[in-house]
């Protein structure tokens, strides 16, 4: 990505988190981030996939005033981080990876203490009504370490949302839960962007942000590898690749088919030929004639499309 | 400045201490009251009386300030080093609150408990000794004053400590055996000359004789370096807090 490039920025959008050519390196000499820059969309899900130490919550720990970055500026909202902190961490919300709660403390006074530290007077009545989006209101007297996992997690979604933040930062929010709670907690972040909040979540489960997300950023290393729409990525990093069963084994391709960088199964019983689908001239009609004009039997044609996993895979790859 | 969120801060350190109300304020009074019963009435009958003070009486404010100093540092420490420990430090750090905020929420939490404990325990010390305090303003102002400079300190270790052995290892080799060699029990006078030449680096011998001399006044030194004493503690530790919010020292990296 190139360094002087604003991701994310297009015409007729809106900006809510501008990031300009932020950079981090912790005293221990590790550099999290390297001038990484990035626009996010008023009212979007965007997830952030990357590997373990990617850099991606270091860089959302720098939006919230949790870490200084060492260069760069953030605005959220058109307000500087650090000159105008109150506002802008006023307009966001933070659930963290980890459960990180009081064992004995009850959930209505853990969203209590969030709200005030947040500057907001009091609201029990907008605090049911969020303990009850998240099912948790007939648990609002139990003390915080009689909940189960799922419960703890969206104890902090809700303190997170207690002061009715703008701007909400997902870190690894299914991280470690089952399956039908991604499903709950995926629903719940969908509701959440319907409400008008513009979510952020990072992720290293691709099906996540494939799932719920209208773009995806790829970090790697502490750099912006990629960030487009989901479908856009799909369009443009997607490869199709057209698997060709033969009703008898070879032990070779032929030489006429040797133009066509055709992959042979080690059992002489596949051709796999990749294209890309939005290419007009990508010669599948040329290519089944050959394979025929060889004198080759087909059995079976079928194609298969790339997944995100495998287009985040080789990104991640190529930078390695 | 963000009032409502120091009055969160504040309200949340204050019920924490009265759900565990017998350790936050029982604890203190029960241990200090066994002093009165050692002290005061086992060994206090056999000694004369100091400086014109019944024994029983004059170790009232050397008392006080013993569990108001280990208090006010226990409170504080433990109310930044818990979220600290726990990881919730996150919400206080991505809040929208200076740490000046910070600070006034949980000191004055911390404070407050101790000046309570203080107060709690010269009500226990009544049913054990005669008291009179000839010039309570003062007292109050040594009170106030000592509550808020030893939760500053408290504030500190709190923020230093990264294990529950730092939290602790200050409170107990340092300022207890201060407060015990600061003229707790006995006047400074008492002392060979040489000891009280040694005890005077002390800076808790300063206090005691500031606040003893508000109930007595009688006093190990005068009342205007006692004071300036505890201005000049509290402005260290002010000084201290200062560098460390500036820094992010162990707070933000």
């Amino acid at each position: 990505m190139g360094k002087s490039a604003r991701p994310g920025n297009s015409l007729g959008v809106q900006t809510i988190i501008s990031i300009s050519n932020v950079s981090k390196t912790y005293a221990s000499g590790h550099q999290a981030l390297k001038d990484l820059s990035l626009d996010i969309r008023r009212g979007e899900i965007l997830a952030l996939l990357g590997p373990n130490g990617a850099g991606k919550t270091t860089l959302i720990s720098i939006i919230c005033g949790i870490v200084n970055a060492t260069t760069g500026t953030v605005t959220v909202d058109g307000h500087d981080i650090v000159a105008d902190f109150r506002t802008t961490r006023s307009m966001i919300g933070l659930v963290p990876q980890e459960l990180t709660l009081g064992a004995f403390e009850k959930v209505i006074n853990t969203l209590r203490f969030s709200r005030g530290l947040f500057g907001k007077k009091q609201d029990d009545v907008y605090l049911e009504q969020l303990l009850k989006n998240l099912s948790l209101w007939d648990k609002r007297n139990n003390p915080i370490m009689s909940l189960s996992g799922g419960m703890k997690r969206r104890v902090l979604i809700g303190k997170a949302l207690a002061h009715e933040p703008t701007v909400l930062f997902l870190d690894e929010p299914t991280a470690g839960v089952d399956v039908e709670l991604r499903k709950d907690m995926w629903a719940l972040i969908r509701r959440l962007r319907e409400s008008g909040v513009t979510i952020i979540l990072t992720t290293h489960y691709i099906e996540e942000a494939e799932g719920i997300a209208d773009r995806v950023g790829v970090i790697n290393r502490g750099e912006l590898l990629l960030l487009d729409a989901k479908h856009s990525i799909m369009h443009t990093l997607g490869k199709k690749q057209l698997h060709i069963e033969l009703e008898q084994a070879i032990a070779s391709l032929p030489s006429t088919l040797s133009d066509w960088g055709l992959e042979l199964s080690s059992d002489g019983s596949q051709l796999t030929f990749t294209y890309d689908p939005h290419n007009a001239g990508s010669g599948i009609a040329g290519l089944l004639e050959a394979v025929s004009d060889a004198g080759l039997v087909l059995k079976d044609v079928n194609t298969s499309q790339s997944t995100l996993e495998e287009i985040f895979v080789n990104l991640v790859k190529e930078t390695l | 400045m963000n009032i409502h969120a120091i009055k969160t801060i504040y309200k949340y350190e204050m019920l924490r201490a009265w759900e565990t109300l017998l350790q936050s304020f029982a604890s203190p009074v029960i241990t200090t009251s066994l002093y009165f019963v050692v002290f005061g009435s086992a060994i206090g009958t056999r000694i004369q009386q100091i400086e014109g003070v019944p024994y029983g009486s004059f170790i009232v404010p050397g008392l006080i300030m013993l569990a108001l100093l280990t208090q006010s540092t226990a409170n504080a420490s433990f109310g930044i080093f818990l979220p600290k420990f726990t990881g919730a430090i996150y919400e206080i750090m991505s809040a929208p609150i200076s740490f000046i905020e910070i600070l006034i929420g949980y000191v004055g939490a911390a404070a407050t408990k101790s000046f309570i404990i203080g107060l709690i325990i010269l009500l226990t010390a009544g049913f054990f000794v005669p008291l009179k305090i000839a010039h309570p303003f003062w007292m109050l102002g040594f009170l106030i004053l000592t509550c808020i400079t030893f939760s500053l300190l408290g504030f500190i270790i709190g923020l230093w400590a990264n294990n529950f052995e730092k939290l602790q290892l200050i409170p107990l080799l340092i300022i207890t055996p201060l407060v015990f060699l600061g003229g707790s029990f006995y006047s400074v006078d008492m002392l060979p000359p040489a000891w009280q030449t040694i005890t005077l680096f002390n800076p808790v011998v300063y206090l005691i004789s500031g606040f003893r001399w508000s109930f007595f006044e009688v006093a190990d030194v005068s009342v205007g370096l006692s004071l300036s004493m505890i201005v000049l503690f509290m402005l260290t530790c002010l000084a201290i807090v200062w560098w460390m919010f500036k820094t992010g020292y162990r707070l933000r990296q």
